[in-house]
């Protein structure tokens, strides 16, 4: 197999032998039996190995993740003492004198049927539930480990064909040196969860990859989406020095973290981080973060049965303010779609979600849930430096309609006495094409903005970004990019806003110059990102990264300017 | 045999957390006890088959119990219910 080529999720080296992580449906025949009560006693065995399980998970989780994901699990176990499935399953063993396996597999299938034709979308949800405790009992049935993430015990490099938050919720992160996956575009779960952790990932790689052995060696280059096979003697030892470059340079850029983003001749821009909850909000500052560019707080929604109220919206919001002082907090309105389905909101399926009814769209048709996170983070907001951000803004009516909404919960709140930021600055993302290319009218209601270049790339594009046949269309550098981006900062500046971003893009260590010359104001990324892109702002003077700029746009390709960028800025910091 | 029909009230219905808790305490009675929504009738000390009944928020339910402990088995499940699973404020 040659080497294999991916989406570079999440930057670094990684070298060690590949772990395949294969969840698949454990595999057994439907066949006859002889000893009915020897059959029954070996089901129930396995129905005691899976309640010790799931107890050790259940209180692990409710150490690491609270009570909400924990509730998960511990319904898993009710459903292991019921008597309606266990003699359901044994009645099948005595009278049909089948396996275990295939009278607790029809059994597990009668019932999530059953429960997936329901008409109430929180029952419907818990099919997935039955079958993932019917699986846990078959695996046990069957003598098949049945948490090998969690029990990972020498470092290793997991190979999947894609993983899910249920996945890595067991996974034993200290063994994991790196992620390679079959599927999956850079927002994936494992590109995401990678970059957090600080591991290289390479992701969208195809089928392919798991035709891998388990303990074959192999090299996961994060940084340029390559996965070697069978390094050799000279590529380990190019490895290595690699390594150790990185490694260097990552802790050159520590020291400077806490140093402002300034360039050679004096320009000052703000360097700031992309954050999900309060741990995160403490991390970036270790990382140097003046700030936080966008809170997204979708992490709030996820993982639970119901929707979370304005006092515990509240709660979180100002826990991350206090940790900010007197930072500036920008936090995004929920930026939920049909890509993401929550059991207590009725989005549907969309043949595009991408392009369907989410963020802003449908936060405006669902005035309560609005509201409701409006009123918590205005409450929040009170004696900090927060600012409110809309998310997927397309229209002048849609910001109208969203600040209407912001100022009746201004009054409510008002009204009811509580106290609130009563002067909260709003901002938009410039996502789509239709707001890149009207800022000038948005200005005027707008205080500032900020490029999220995920979305911003992927419908300029017109490409799916998790489609990883389309991954060489996802490119920000590509001249429509660059040029997009070029006339959005011009066109705030000349309104009297300034320019953020918090794609991505804005961590990219090759399209910093070339941003920074094209005159961002503020750029948002990732926290482990942020000492080594300081370092690179202040290795700059804004004539150099001007005419970086300037020489970029005047190119046709995408590699041409990457080529360009590196070649000026190698060796730099 | 006593039986009592409530209205769920709860908001995700008879499910997660609320159908734990009433599978729970129907389980720490003796008696037999039923819960009844549309004519289909289950054993309540089953979560699946609570679950398979698919009991929204603003459901009625019957249940019946039928055994020793059957007063208290109905008087505890009505509590719950009504205190709308401990969550009333």
């Amino acid at each position: 197999m040659p080497n294999l080529k991916g989406v570079a999720a999440s930057p670094g080296i990684a070298l060690g032998p590949a772990f395949l992580y294969r969840p698949l449906e454990p595999r057994f025949e439907r066949q006859k039996i002889e000893g009915v009560e020897k059959e029954i006693a070996r089901f129930k065995g396995a129905v005691e190995s899976s309640k010790e399980q799931l107890a050790k998970i259940h209180a692990r989780t409710r150490k690491e993740a609270g009570s909400d994901l924990a509730d998960i699990f511990e319904a898993h176990l009710l459903f292991l003492e019921d008597p309606a499935l266990l003699d359901g399953v044994e009645e099948k063993i005595r009278e049909e004198r089948i396996n275990a396996e295939a009278a607790l597999s029809e059994v597990i299938d009668e019932y999530a049927a059953t429960l997936a034709a329901l008409e109430n979308e929180y029952i419907r949800q818990r099919a997935v539930d039955v079958r993932d405790v019917g699986r846990r009992v078959l695996r046990n049935l069957l003598g098949v480990s049945t948490e090998p993430l969690s029990t990972l015990i020498s470092p290793v490099i997991v190979v999947a064909h894609d993983l899910t938050p249920s996945d890595t919720a067991q996974m034993n992160k200290e063994m994991v040196l790196g992620f390679c996956t079959a599927m999956g575009g850079i927002v994936s779960h494992t590109a995401i969860l990678a970059r957090m952790l600080g591991i290289p990932a390479v992701v969208g790689l195809g089928e392919s990859v798991l035709s891998l052995e388990d303990g074959e060696m192999i090299m996961v280059d994060g940084t340029e989406g390559v996965v070697t096979l069978h390094p050799d003697e000279g590529i380990v030892q190019s490895y290595k020095r690699q390594q150790a470059r990185f490694e260097k340079g990552r802790k050159e850029a520590m020291r400077g973290a806490k140093r402002p983003a300034q360039t050679k001749d004096g320009h000052r821009v703000e360097v700031v981080a992309n954050i999900g909850d309060v741990e995160s909000a403490r991390v970036a500052l270790e990382y140097g973060a003046e700030g936080v560019g966008l809170l997204r707080t979708e992490f709030l929604f996820f993982d639970r049965q119901t929707m979370p109220s304005e006092g515990e919206q509240y709660s979180t919001y100002r826990a991350i303010a206090e940790v900010m002082g007197h930072r500036p907090l920008i936090i995004r309105t929920l930026d939920i779609g049909g890509d993401k389905q929550l059991p207590y909101l009725e989005i549907g399926e969309e043949l595009n979600p991408f392009l369907g009814w989410r963020a802003i769209r449908l936060c405006l048709s669902l005035v309560d849930l609005f509201k409701t996170q409006l009123r918590a983070l205005l409450r929040a907001a009170q004696g900090h430096n927060v600012k409110v951000m809309f998310p997927m803004i397309a229209t002048l009516e849609e910001l109208e309609r969203a600040k209407e909404i912001l100022h009746e919960a201004q009054g409510e709140l008002l009204q009811e006495g509580l106290p609130l930021a009563q002067d909260i600055e709003v901002g938009i993302m410039v996502e789509t094409p239709a707001a890149a290319l009207a800022i000038d009218i948005l200005a005027p209601e707008a205080d500032f903005f900020s490029i999220g270049t995920n979305d911003l790339i992927q419908y300029t594009m017109a490409c799916d970004r998790t489609n990883e046949r389309l991954s060489y269309l996802y490119e920000p550098l590509h001249p429509a990019i660059l040029r997009l981006i070029k006339h959005t900062i011009d066109a705030a500046h000349q309104a009297g806003r300034w320019m953020g971003m918090c794609g991505e893009m804005a961590g990219d260590l090759e399209a910093i110059p070339i941003l920074l010359g094209l005159g961002l104001d503020e750029f948002s990324m990732n926290a482990p990102a942020i000492p080594r892109a300081k370092a690179m702002i202040r290795s700059l003077s804004m004539d150099e990264a001007r005419e970086i700029a300037t020489q970029a746009l005047s190119m046709t390709r995408a590699d041409e300017v990457r080529n360009h960028v590196r070649s000026y800025i190698k060796g730099r910091y | 045999m006593q039986e009592i029909a409530l209205t769920i009230r709860h908001e995700v219905g008879l499910h997660a957390r609320p159908a734990a808790l009433f599978v729970k305490t129907a389980n720490r009675c003796k008696s037999r006890i039923t819960v009844e929504k549309d004519g289909q009738e289950v054993n309540a000390k089953s979560i699946l088959s609570v679950l398979t009944l698919g009991v929204g928020q603003g459901a009625v339910v019957t249940i019946r119990a039928e055994g020793e402990d059957e007063m208290e088995a109905i008087e505890a499940l009505r509590e719950l219910v009504m205190s709308n699973f401990g969550e009333e404020e």
